[in-house]
């Protein structure tokens, strides 16, 4: 991309896929933006009109909409913590030569290729099951009252599932940056006199610090958008209790029909992924550009 | 103080002797190299005395104590790496503090020893940088500043310029060797390169497949290597080996004749040869010749030589200079 002509001819090439990219992008977005000041409800068609931004103050007036702002922050933070923290920790067993450590990485490895659908049905049937789930009958064993997950703490259970599916990205991407870390750095610490713990805090988690924000980063934008393990397990209940910004939006469009108003709301979504976004990348962001 | 002995110290990878068992008196205060080719256990020996590796026998006493089971920091040794190893994400007084900041020293005193080792470097002006802010030089003397913080008993280089260019090499061999005189400390010195081991060292130890072939000052050495390899490494360009009627003339299996030590006279000698290859560098001529009978060789002429492809010269060399060699490559003295 040297001379003139060869960047235009590069441009000329690479404009196709950017405007279709741009257009798959921006229809969707404008119609969200558009219906969004309608009035348009499913269940009484032919009546749209333009109701200016009264969709979006119902949407943010409604009790419902904070109480699923909190549990969205909640879910995220809670996940975040655990996968990160888990994933240093898991991935510092599986980088020691331990027996058996290629078949011990393929199963953390395991649960990331399996889709939230079944994830959150073997979770909710097989384990969580206080009947006939396994978290129950090992309850028994002990003589404890099994706990009813789902009714007692639902968006505890939702968190665990959540993680149970994010912490093998955290893995992967943790123990290739515990790879790339120099040994020459650990043998000069502790001819420095740093023992296990000081060269965990001094020189891994430092050295980690970019992966983790990789992992920081690329978790939230999918966190903020949970949707089937709630869907399949809880429905977003009891209550409001496991309803997040992605949930509110569903029943708005598809349980109350109201098209204008789910526009609203994934509009008002979109504006909250971006602060959250801007606010990670001011915290954090600093660390990718070393 | 820094005295090290190393008795019968071996270490085995599994089945794989790398070092079968070295003896070896280091002096205090003195400078030594271990000098070897790639793979011959030199930066092993050198990980054994620091700690790094478990010795699998054998023992190895730092001013009296034997120290082989101990854990590296407490050794009293510093190391400086090839990589140099500093710790990326801290700055240059940090990465200098660390080893005291380990120690559990006092604010005080560290910053009043990160700060004089700083001078004696010329780093004060870098402290605030981090490591990838400097040049190769700088990082190589911020490896050593974090050495010499610790004030320990001896110091481990381990090829600490292979990753500099010619010119800072030269440079940093020679600070290095300054820092010696000024510190009066021993320094065991890890290298591949036989002109940084005779220029730095006080004692030269020569290893080969784990094994000790020579240890002594560098002009022993190269004055009476105590075999074909020894003689072989030391020196550069290489030492000439001749078999042949002119060993047998010698009385012995080969002699041994380095390319210094050769006179070239177009006109008469003892060796008639033919020039391939003439390397003018100004102050010396090196002459990559075929001797008629011998095979190649390479001399080393002093001054400019007009000489070139094809030409005929002989050479002579110097009788009192000739090592000679039996069967097994064990130098024989002078006949």
């Amino acid at each position: 991309m040297s001379t003139r002509a060869s960047t235009l001819t590069g441009r000329i090439m690479s404009a196709p896929s950017i405007i279709v990219l741009f257009l798959w992008m921006a229809v969707p977005l404008g119609m969200t933006i558009y219906f969004s000041f309608l009035r348009y409800n499913l269940l009484s068609p032919g009546m749209e009109e333009w109701i200016g931004t009264l969709n979006y103050e119902f949407f943010l007036t409604d009790p419902a909409f904070f109480a699923s702002l909190a549990n969205t922050l909640l879910l995220v933070g809670s996940v975040l913590v655990i996968t990160v923290v888990g994933g240093v920790l898991l991935g510092l067993m599986l980088d020691q030569p331990i027996f058996g450590r290629g078949i011990l990485r393929l199963l953390v490895i395991a649960p990331f290729f399996i889709m939230p659908t079944v994830n959150a049905l073997v979770w909710k049937n097989l384990l969580m099951d206080p009947v006939s789930g396994m978290f129950a009958w090992i309850a028994s064993l002990f003589g404890l009252p099994a706990i009813d997950w789902f009714t007692n703490a639902p968006l505890t259970s939702i968190i665990i599932m959540v993680s149970w599916q994010w912490l093998p990205f955290a893995v992967l991407i943790l123990l290739t940056a515990l790879q790339s870390l120099d040994r020459d750095q650990k043998e000069a610490a502790q001819m420095d006199g740093a023992g296990p713990v000081a060269i965990f805090f001094y020189i891994t988690l430092p050295h980690l610090s970019r992966a983790i924000t990789v992992v920081v980063l690329i978790e939230t934008i999918f966190l903020l958008t949970v949707f089937a393990e709630i869907f399949v397990t809880t429905g977003g209940g009891p209550g409001l209790a496991t309803t997040n910004i992605a949930f509110l939006v569903y029943t708005q469009a598809l349980l109350q029909f109201d098209v204008g108003g789910a526009s609203a709301g994934g509009i008002v979504a979109v504006i909250l992924a971006n602060i959250v976004a801007i606010f990670l990348i001011r915290l954090i962001g600093k660390n990718l550009d070393k | 103080m820094g005295a090290i002995r190393l008795e019968k110290v071996k270490k085995s990878f599994g089945t794989l002797d790398v070092i079968p068992g070295v003896d070896l008196d280091i002096n205090d205060g003195e400078f030594v190299v271990f000098v070897g080719p790639s793979g011959c256990g030199k930066s092993t020996l050198l990980r054994l005395i620091a700690g790094l590796e478990d010795v699998t026998d054998g023992k190895i006493l730092i001013d009296g104590t034997d120290v082989a089971n101990e854990a590296p920091a407490k050794r009293g040794l510093s190391m400086v790496f090839q990589s140099y190893a500093l710790y990326p994400h801290m700055t240059v007084y940090n990465n200098i503090a660390f080893g005291l900041k380990m120690a559990g020293e006092s604010k005080d005193v560290i910053d009043q020893k990160v700060q004089s080792a700083a001078k004696i470097l010329n780093l004060t002006d870098y402290l605030d940088r981090r490591p990838g802010a400097l040049s190769g030089g700088q990082r190589q003397r911020v490896a050593i500043g974090r050495a010499i913080v610790r004030n320990p008993a001896a110091f481990l280089f381990d090829e600490p310029l292979s990753n500099l260019d010619a010119a800072l090499r030269v440079n940093m061999r020679l600070e290095i060797t300054g820092l010696h005189q000024e510190l009066k400390t021993t320094m065991i010195y890890v290298t591949h390169d036989q002109v940084e081991a005779m220029t730095m060292a006080d004692k030269i130890v020569v290893l080969q497949a784990g094994r000790v072939e020579q240890v002594g000052k560098p002009m022993e050495l190269y004055n009476s290597p105590a075999n074909k390899f020894v003689a072989g490494f030391i020196g550069s360009p290489k030492m000439n080996f001749l078999g042949g009627e002119l060993a047998a003339k010698h009385n012995c299996h080969e002699i041994g004749i380095r390319p210094e030590h050769l006179t070239v006279s177009t006109d008469r000698g003892d060796i008639a040869a033919t020039v391939k290859i003439a390397e003018h560098l100004g102050a010396e001529t090196y002459l990559h010749v075929e001797a008629d009978g011998l095979g190649p060789m390479t001399v080393r002429a002093t001054g400019e030589m007009p000489l070139g492809e094809h030409d005929k010269i002989f050479l002579t060399p110097e009788q009192d200079r000739i090592h000679r060699f039996d069967a097994h490559g064990l130098a024989l003295g002078p006949s």
